[in-house]
């Protein structure tokens, strides 16, 4: 398998991580050589396998639904880069 | 008495209890200790003064009750430190002060424990040499310009050169033990849902977890008796009877069976590796433990499963980093262009490149072939410890494939990194816990670590089996603070 120019802009474009011609290029080397690597999973036949998607083998706690937090407006908002008295700032989205 | 920098966490907690010293005369000396050590770049942000200021007020009143009453401590900057900066290592969390505190570092204050600063990490806690944190390299009090290990360096490096009495860090595929190895120090990871999540910056949410890493084995036993607590805002913590780790303490491991998995005996591993292995097993035996052969036969599809699931479950953790609620925000022309602006210019190389897998993995028509597929894999893994330990108590192995390399030996090729982890990555997949210990030295006089794994939630016996075999190695870590000016 092999990831080329398209494929890297293409998943730039899902990472939200914007790459330029140079970068693309070192990261498709980068990935490349990564995914070389990783293909050596094709050798094990797995059909018949249940995936494991936790290794904590217990279910989940049940908790009365109350609030136990609250007020924590200033505490949300204190990290943002831009905000505007209750709310954080972005780009203008609708013209 | 010894220097106080010398003592060990659990001597100093004697002294303190037996008011023989002070929690402002130990605090005074780790800081003191730590500000001449810069050059070793291991921490990221100094709290000297009000570590100082702490350790005053607990004088004034202290409550000598406590497991840890008084003694001044640095942690990996993964944990969120209420009102202290916390950066990850990366620009993107530069200038980000949590107004909460994670629990496992809230329950090392209840304990009397006192924040002295944050210890440098690789960013994100990706990396296997501290060399992708933003905040530059860290040295191994070792030997110059040689990599502490990662993906918790600062937290070897201050442990080893004595900057700290003990500290935390968090392993995901190896980044307590590998440092610990490659600094001559004992470094447990926990067994997945031990300790609690809330609070760390999150990398790879079914494999995190945070341990101690300490000076010997007395000392992790103690810390981690206070970090493992069950924790309802952590919803994969686990309810389960928790032992006082450092009291229940034993060298008695007779008849305690270890087994040895033929398939970490890779190829190119150097002999030294091999050397320091046979010597491990007959540590083991003098203690009286039986060693058994046994057989991991999925070992070699650890890493590419682990470079599947980690770089997948990174990319959704890190796709909260928008420059919308917190941290660097880059400006751009639209939403969309800011997004991805503040996420090329905020995360370094490494980080990008595992969003970038981690995306590709879990992208349309890919999914099946690869995440999918590696959580089988991930199943045959975690069977082949379940089989193994139908025949054993523990298993021993090396922590590493080698010791530490030089700053800038393996920057440029991704995949030789990520081998460091070898050795240790399968404990994650499987969840258990594995601690490593210092049990002898290369050529070049570098440290190399055992590893010890063990049944999920028998912390004790791998406590155990490691406190017998650290008296019989007897290491000494040959630090000469050739740092210091």
């Amino acid at each position: 398998m092999s990831i080329d120019l398209k494929t890297i802009k293409h998943i730039s474009k899902l990472s939200r991580i914007s790459v330029d011609e140079k970068k693309a290029e070192k990261l498709a080397g980068d990935l490349n050589s990564i995914f070389d690597f990783i293909e050596k999973l094709n050798e094990l036949k797995t059909d018949n396998v249940e995936p494991l998607t936790s290794v904590a083998e217990t279910t989940l706690k049940l908790r009365s639904d109350e609030v136990k937090s609250k007020n924590l407006r200033d505490q949300v908002i204190k990290n943002s880069p831009k905000e505007n008295e209750d709310y954080f700032v972005v780009p203008k989205v609708i013209e | 008495m010894s220097e106080v920098i010398k003592q060990s966490l659990s001597e100093l907690v004697e002294n303190i209890k037996s008011k023989k010293l002070s929690s402002s005369e130990v605090t005074k000396a780790f800081v003191e200790r730590s500000e001449k050590s810069k050059e070793l770049n291991a921490y990221i942000t100094e709290d000297y003064a009000n570590a100082l200021n702490k350790a005053k007020k607990f004088d004034e009143k202290p409550n000598l009750d406590l497991k840890l009453p008084g003694i001044p401590m640095a942690v990996k900057d993964l944990f969120c430190t209420k009102d202290l900066r916390t950066t990850a290592g990366s620009k993107i969390l530069n200038n980000f002060v949590p107004t909460y505190e994670s629990t496992v570092t809230q329950n090392i204050w209840n304990e009397g424990a006192i924040l002295m600063g944050k210890l440098n990490c690789d960013e994100f806690a990706m990396g296997s040499s501290n060399e992708t944190s933003f905040f530059g390299n860290v040295q191994n009090p070792i030997d110059k310009n040689l990599v502490p290990g990662g993906s918790s360096g600062g937290s070897s490096s201050a442990v080893a050169a004595q900057l700290t009495p003990i500290t935390i860090g968090t392993d995901t595929g190896g980044s307590i033990r590998q440092p610990s190895s490659f600094t001559g120090t004992v470094g447990l990871k926990p067994t997945y849902g031990s300790c609690s999540r809330y609070g760390i910056v999150a990398f790879a949410s079914s494999l995190d977890q945070a341990g101690p890493m300490a000076q010997n084995v007395k000392d992790c036993a103690l810390l981690q008796e206070v970090i493992s607590t069950y924790d309802e805002k952590d919803s994969t913590s686990i309810d389960f009877k928790r032992n006082e780790y450092s009291k229940e303490l034993t060298k008695d491991i007779k008849g305690k069976k270890i087994g040895i998995p033929k398939e970490y005996r890779v190829d190119g591993m150097p002999k030294e590796i091999e050397d320091l292995w046979k010597k491990g097993i007959e540590y083991a035996k003098d203690c009286g433990a039986e060693i058994i052969d046994i057989s991991l036969p999925h070992t070699n599809y650890a890493l590419p499963t682990y470079y599947i699931v980690a770089p997948a479950e990174a990319s959704s953790n890190l796709a909260r980093y928008d420059g919308v609620k917190y941290g660097f925000r880059a400006e751009g022309e639209n939403l969309i262009d800011m997004y991805e602006k503040t996420r090329s210019e905020g995360f370094g190389a490494e980080v990008q490149r595992r969003i970038m897998i981690g995306t590709y993995v879990l992208s349309s028509g890919y999914y099946d072939a690869y995440y999918l597929k590696a959580q089988k894999v991930r199943k045959l893994i975690k069977n082949d410890f379940d089989d193994a330990y139908n025949k054993v108590d523990a298993i021993l192995t090396p922590s590493t494939p080698s010791s530490a390399f030089k700053i800038g030996e393996k920057t440029n090729d991704p995949v030789s990194m990520y081998l460091n982890d070898i050795f240790t990555v399968p404990v994650n997949l499987a969840g258990l816990p594995g601690i490593s210990i210092p049990a002898g030295h290369d050529a070049k006089g570098y440290p190399l670590g055992l590893q010890i794994i063990g049944k999920a939630f028998d912390e004790q016996n791998i406590l155990n089996i490691a406190y017998a075999m650290e008296e019989k190695i007897n290491f000494k870590n040959n630090i000469t603070d050739w740092w210091i000016k």
